[in-house]
């Protein structure tokens, strides 16, 4: 996919495979899925539910293991690594998981839940952890009256903001971001989206940006990969694939995302001919 | 007074407040409008903006005693603020509700058809078992369920979402209703199972007629199924009109900011005409 020249990509996913296991036997959940990220790029991965975008997420930063294939990070392979090798690398890669309810401790406060990663990458001085915590939630944009918080004293916007901070704590090169602002309301998920448009200007990480929202996967993608049953079906430039998308599937999902600004005319029920399966022409 | 020119649905001055852990709280402070046959009414906001607890009190589904209403609810004539028991009359005839999760809402346990045919028998009481599976096959059919004989017997379980969702506006159609009301009810399907549903219910209305109260936070949804919209925040509307006229002209300062911050798809080749103008704050 390269040039031959072009310096190797930071991130190369490369034929990767996951399979679940269930009692019916194992299914495909990532299907021989390869793309590129360069340092500092930021790559959606689209499609519905279902399609194996999560897992493929939980793949990238071992959460779980492929079957086969690569996840190569700045040059080290991070699928075909023990847990015990794999643990000091484990900070560069970092996730942003869809519910800021689920995903952080409810008996901790803020600051305890972002200093945490801190401990575990070895920063023995707890003053020093406290000072960085409060560092990180100042920058996310939170209050220095949040700091003793705990999560359900927060808006659904300020927890996705510590679930960020707590991601950054360990200063990774990577984030991947699970449908990160998909249960936020729409003002506030402009809010985050501004929040991590940020955090890449002035930190230079890669992202990869996990959505189901074509609007989102504009404003924070340059690149995106549209996955379908485990498959990538389409890839190209995000505004590219925006304006003109070539897969039937991608063209379906194109015509399903409702603008409002786009709409015409009152109740129009051209807006909504698309296919229960969602195939379109 | 005919029956066919008075709204299916007065709200006026509506008030209700809630009673919460941290008190009482003025869920919705004091919202009037009406929903008239084949009309589709929204209701837009963001979380706590009061739009599903105005649905959920119309339809006196909300904890009695945590719960205290005033001003006036007519549905079909009938103030269901006045004399809760009215709500109880007017609910699975006059109106239904569309819930918000398919996967949820139903029971794991029972088979469709059951679930279906209880809904059928409790407008009417009479029917036999047949007449009921009889009716109720043609009900999913009406909602694209394909071979509804077959799937009479089927569980919750053995659907996807969107043919829950599809289930759910069937068994809310078990009633005969003059009115849904919908809460959010796409809000938990993929965008292109969404479009399938949206595309029912406009088409059941062109069909039936019944008016409709939908609840979203999505302006894309509102926009599109809406004859008015209402724009909700902290319990008031902060601005009322047309859909169209909403989104492309808003006046009020708060709708603009939520029209704003909707990510923007960018123009693309099915676009028919050049008259795509984006609006609010383009990035």
């Amino acid at each position: 996919m390269n040039q031959p020249s072009a310096p190797p990509p930071f991130l190369a996913v490369e034929d990767l495979v996951v399979d679940y296991d269930t009692p019916a036997g194992p299914v495909r959940a990532v299907d021989h899925v390869s793309f590129d990220v360069p340092r500092g790029g930021s790559l959606a991965v689209v499609g519905e539910s279902g399609c194996g975008k999560s897992t493929l997420a939980r793949a990238i930063v071992r959460l779980l293991k492929p079957v086969s294939g690569r996840v190569v990070l700045d040059g080290t392979d991070l699928a075909a690594l023990s847990e015990r090798r794999l643990r000091p690398l484990r900070r560069r890669a970092q996730m942003v998981f869809q519910d800021p309810y689920g995903s952080l401790d409810p008996h901790l406060s803020a600051e305890r839940i972002v200093a945490e990663p801190l401990r575990l990458a070895g920063v023995r001085d707890k003053a020093e952890r406290r000072r960085c915590a409060a560092e990180l939630l100042d920058r996310v944009g939170l209050p220095a009256s949040a700091r003793e918080r705990r999560p359900a004293e927060f808006s659904g916007g300020q927890r996705q903001r510590i679930g960020i901070a707590r991601a950054l704590a360990s200063e990774p090169d990577l984030l991947v971001c699970d449908e990160a602002t998909s249960a936020l309301d729409v003002s506030v998920q402009a809010q985050v989206l501004d929040l991590l448009r940020e955090l890449q200007a002035e930190t230079g990480i890669t992202y990869i940006v996990i959505a189901h929202h074509l609007g989102v996967v504009r404003e924070i993608s340059t690149d995106m990969v549209v996955l379908k049953a485990g498959r990538v079906i389409e890839r190209g430039r995000t505004a590219a694939v925006l304006a003109s998308p070539t897969d039937p599937y991608t063209r379906a999902l194109r015509r399903a995302a409702l603008d409002p600004a786009a709409i015409r005319g009152l109740k129009p029920r051209a807006a909504t001919a698309v296919s229960p399966e969602g195939t379109g022409k | 007074m005919a029956e066919d020119a008075s709204p299916l649905l007065e709200v006026e001055d509506l008030q209700i407040e809630l009673v919460t852990h941290r008190g009482v709280v003025r869920a919705v402070d004091g919202v009037s409008f009406t929903v008239g046959q084949g009309e589709t009414v929204t209701l837009i906001g963001e979380s706590g903006s009061g739009k599903s607890t105005t649905a959920m009190g119309v339809l006196r589904l909300l904890p009695e005693g945590l719960a205290v209403l005033s001003g006036t609810a007519r549905v079909g004539g009938e103030d269901v603020v006045a004399d809760p028991e009215a709500a109880r009359r007017v609910r699975g005839r006059t109106v239904s509700l569309i819930p918000q999760d398919p996967m949820t809402a139903l029971s794991p346990v029972h088979t469709i058809g059951r679930q279906l045919g209880d809904a059928l028998r409790l407008r009417h009481p009479g029917l036999s078992r047949a007449e009921a599976r009889e009716r109720g096959t043609r009900l999913l059919d009406q909602v694209r369920i394909s071979e509804p004989g077959t799937r009479w017997k089927t569980y919750p379980h053995q659907f996807s979402g969107g043919m829950l969702q599809r289930i759910l506006i069937a068994i809310a159609l078990a009633a005969e209703p003059r009115l849904l009301v919908a809460d959010e009810p796409t809000s938990a399907l993929d965008a292109t199972v969404q479009a399938g549903v949206l595309d029912l219910l406009l088409d059941l209305q062109e069909r039936t007629g019944v008016g409709m109260l939908m609840i979203t936070h999505d302006l894309g949804v509102a926009r599109l199924v809406s004859d008015r919209i209402h724009v909700m925040k902290e319990g008031r509307f902060v601005e009322s009109g047309p859909a169209e006229r909403i989104v492309e002209r808003p006046t009020h300062p708060y709708t603009r900011t939520l029209l704003a911050a909707v990510p923007a798809l960018g123009p693309w080749d099915e676009d028919g005409l050049a008259d795509h103008t984006p609006l609010g704050a383009a990035r």
